[in-house]
């Protein structure tokens, strides 16, 4: 019972269904048109003739009927013409019928009777006309022709029907075959994948019909999870990665304290253990803050903040940093720099924006920080003077742990810019990297349009 | 009512005013044993005397019907959840000092727990010193008047709030506003060791992870400014905590 369930045998029977009723429809459309048309035409022309008998009885009496009737059959121009004048008790009087025939009725005035002639019977159809003092007179035709055209299109259409049903029942299963092959293709591609071969992707024909679209948007997903993989993977090894480092260290000075009795070497590793786990411990608040702003975890408590304050704090806070270093900060801050926002977590991005612009400039370089509104936006942008990511790393450095290896020997969690990607996310901030004249120049845009109820419905 | 009639008048020189710590009484509402015993064995060794309940309804039952000084309540507890708990003790016009304590991962929300009449925010995982450091400086805000005192002095160092003045042995430092702040919070606290977050809090009003060591900047400024030429260098570092001063 498989069978039953296939696709093939569905769409098959659905086609053949489908076309036989369409057939069935054409053969009773022809029959109706053709056939139909010439019975209809038949009897048309009988009512004529007893139209026509009944005029000349009107005005010639019996006998001009019984003389027009006996011209017209030798005249004989109309064979399938067929008379016959009868007295009371059905006597023969005139006519090109030897006896009266058996009459069957068969609708309102009409009467259909066999027609003996030579070995063959025929079929023929008739009309009676009542005269004075019993005398009646027939008027029929054969219509032998027209049962051969009946038969004769009758078969045709069977015929037809039946090849026609033959046809769809193969054009069903060659078409539902072709058609469920591609699916059947996509089908075989997934159950590869799932097996494990990653790499696997649908083949596409190259027509951009559905099929291919499918295919396409299927290996597109692919791509996608493949890449989202790959981030973790890479996150994985790099968090074993940089935390190896200070584990280690940490272990090194438990381990100097326990093999030292000088009170100070032990004092000491005992603070570099402390700073070590610190260290560790903030690391992993990070992560841990990060992975709940994406897995929106995180309520955001937005309030009005005027994005150009929160600069200013932290440009307060950092200049310190900023000015032992010869590092000159050029500011540009609009005013009117209204945002919706939660103002721990949009401090922080600042904070991380400048912190990373003022690590990345070498000494007695520049920073420059502007928050600018156009329109609904405010842009912040951070530009700093460093040397800025190379080309091909551009759209990595916000993934987690992710450090360009110049930067690799520098202080850092190699989070911040992660922590900056998830919180601009969170806010549904555009966020840009790129190249700038002279270093890393970063945007982030600020819809201040975002849904206001949203924003303080928490 | 955490002013016991044992405890001697508070002044803001630190050292002396703990010394009947023993009698200082702690409740921790906590629903993880080994938290629990965490924070317990700390804040014994410490001095406290420490009660802790392991649920909401005990832990308001507690607190409701003895006398603490502090109270350490975690956010997610069973039976009463930690927001309810402090919510009910402020409607009985409760005003002891409450310690939020939330794992990372639960909602932190910071405000939310504040607005529930909560003093001071914790999140888990957090280290002893930052928990130490917090609960001195919230029973520390239970002593003294802080806002209506205007002079305020640690050793030969003070400060006049309405004149906005610092002196050392009686010469003029000039601060800037944020170091006048960030001193005077270091001077409501002195004898105490408040953490880099804590200043991060009170003194810029932030709460955010600063990537780098830019507190340690601004300490520094600020100990060249009051200690430089002076004999007694009043402002310390604590490895591994925080900054004392006094």
């Amino acid at each position: 019972m498989r069978l039953l369930r296939t696709s093939t045998f569905q769409i098959t029977v659905l086609y053949a269904v489908v076309l036989a009723i369409s057939t069935a429809a054409v053969a009773l459309f022809l029959y109706w048109s053709t056939i139909g048309f010439l019975q209809r035409q038949t009897d048309q022309t009988i009512e004529v003739e007893i139209a026509g008998l009944r005029e000349t009885y009107r005005s010639q009496g019996l006998n001009g009927l019984t003389r027009v009737i006996g011209e017209r059959i030798r005249a004989g121009d109309d064979a399938e013409a067929l008379y016959l004048f009868a007295d009371s008790r059905l006597r023969p009087l005139a006519g090109n019928l030897d006896t009266w025939p058996e009459l069957v009725s068969t609708e309102d005035g009409w009467y259909s009777f066999l027609l003996q002639s030579d070995e063959k019977q025929t079929n023929a159809r008739a009309r009676v006309l009542q005269l004075r003092e019993g005398l009646v007179l027939l008027v029929g035709r054969d219509i032998s022709n027209l049962d051969g055209l009946l038969a004769l299109a009758g078969g045709a259409l069977i015929w037809g029907s039946g090849l026609a049903i033959a046809l769809a029942l193969a054009g069903g299963v060659f078409m539902s075959r072709r058609v469920l092959k591609r699916v059947e293709n996509v089908n075989e591609t997934t159950r590869s994948i799932i097996g494990g071969d990653f790499t696997r992707r649908v083949s596409t024909r190259g027509t951009s019909d559905e099929f291919d679209q499918l295919a396409d948007n299927l290996n597109h997903m692919l791509d996608r999870i493949e890449n989202l993989m790959g981030d973790i993977r890479h996150a994985g090894d790099s968090i074993a990665h940089d935390l190896r480092t200070p584990l280690t260290r940490l272990r090194h000075a438990l381990e100097s304290t326990s093999t030292t009795d000088d009170i100070d070497t032990m004092r000491e590793g005992i603070e570099s253990a402390t700073e070590d786990a610190d260290r560790l411990l903030s690391t992993f608040s990070a992560l841990l803050r990060i992975a709940r702003l994406e897995s929106g975890g995180y309520r955001l408590r937005k309030e009005r903040l005027r994005l150009s304050d929160l600069v200013d704090d932290a440009l307060e806070l950092y200049s310190v940093i900023a000015e032992e270093r010869g590092i000159e900060i050029q500011t540009q801050l609009d005013t009117d720099t209204e945002i919706s926002g939660d103002r721990d977590l949009v401090f922080q991005l600042v904070v991380n924006l400048l912190d990373n612009a003022i690590k990345y400039t070498p000494d007695d370089g520049s920073v420059s920080l502007t928050v600018v509104r156009s329109g609904q936006d405010v842009m912040l942008a951070v530009t700093d003077s460093g040397p800025g990511i190379p080309e091909n790393q551009i759209d990595k450095v916000t993934r987690r742990f992710y450090r360009v290896d110049a930067s690799r020997r520098r202080p850092g969690s190699g989070l911040g810019l992660s922590l900056v990607q998830a919180v601009a996310d969170h806010h549904g901030c555009k966020m840009r990297l790129a190249n700038a004249a002279q270093g890393l120049a970063v945007e982030v845009v600020f819809t201040s349009a975002v849904s206001d109820s949203q924003a303080f419905s928490s | 009512m955490f002013r016991s009639g044992r405890r001697r008048t508070v002044t803001m020189a630190g050292s002396k005013v703990w010394r009947e710590k023993k009698y200082v009484r702690l409740l921790v509402i906590e629903d993880d044993p080994s938290v629990a015993a965490y924070i317990r064995k700390g804040l014994d060794e410490l001095g406290y005397t420490v009660d802790v309940a392991s649920d909401g309804k005990q832990g308001l039952f507690l607190a409701t019907s003895e006398t603490y000084d502090l109270l350490i309540v975690d956010r997610m507890l069973p039976e009463l959840d930690g927001l309810s708990v402090v919510q009910t003790l402020r409607a009985c016009d409760k005003t002891v000092p409450v310690l939020f304590l939330s794992a990372l991962g639960e909602v932190d929300d910071r405000v939310q727990g504040l607005e529930a009449g909560g003093d001071d925010y914790l999140t888990k995982p957090f280290a002893f010193s930052e928990l130490k450091a917090r609960v001195e400086a919230l029973l520390r805000r239970g002593q003294a008047s802080d806002s209506t005192v205007t002079e305020l002095a640690v050793n030969d160092l003070t400060m006049d709030r309405l004149a906005r003045t610092v002196r050392r042995g009686g010469e003029h430092i000039e601060l800037q506003p944020r170091e006048f702040r960030l001193l005077e919070y270091l001077m409501r606290n002195a004898g105490q060791v408040v953490t880099r977050t804590m200043l991060l809090e009170h003194v810029w009003d932030y709460h955010f992870d600063p990537q780098t060591n830019v507190i340690d900047v601004h300490i520094s400024r600020l100990r060249s400014k009051i200690d430089k030429g002076f004999e007694t260098p009043l402002l310390e570092t604590v490895r591994g905590a925080g900054y004392r001063l006094g």
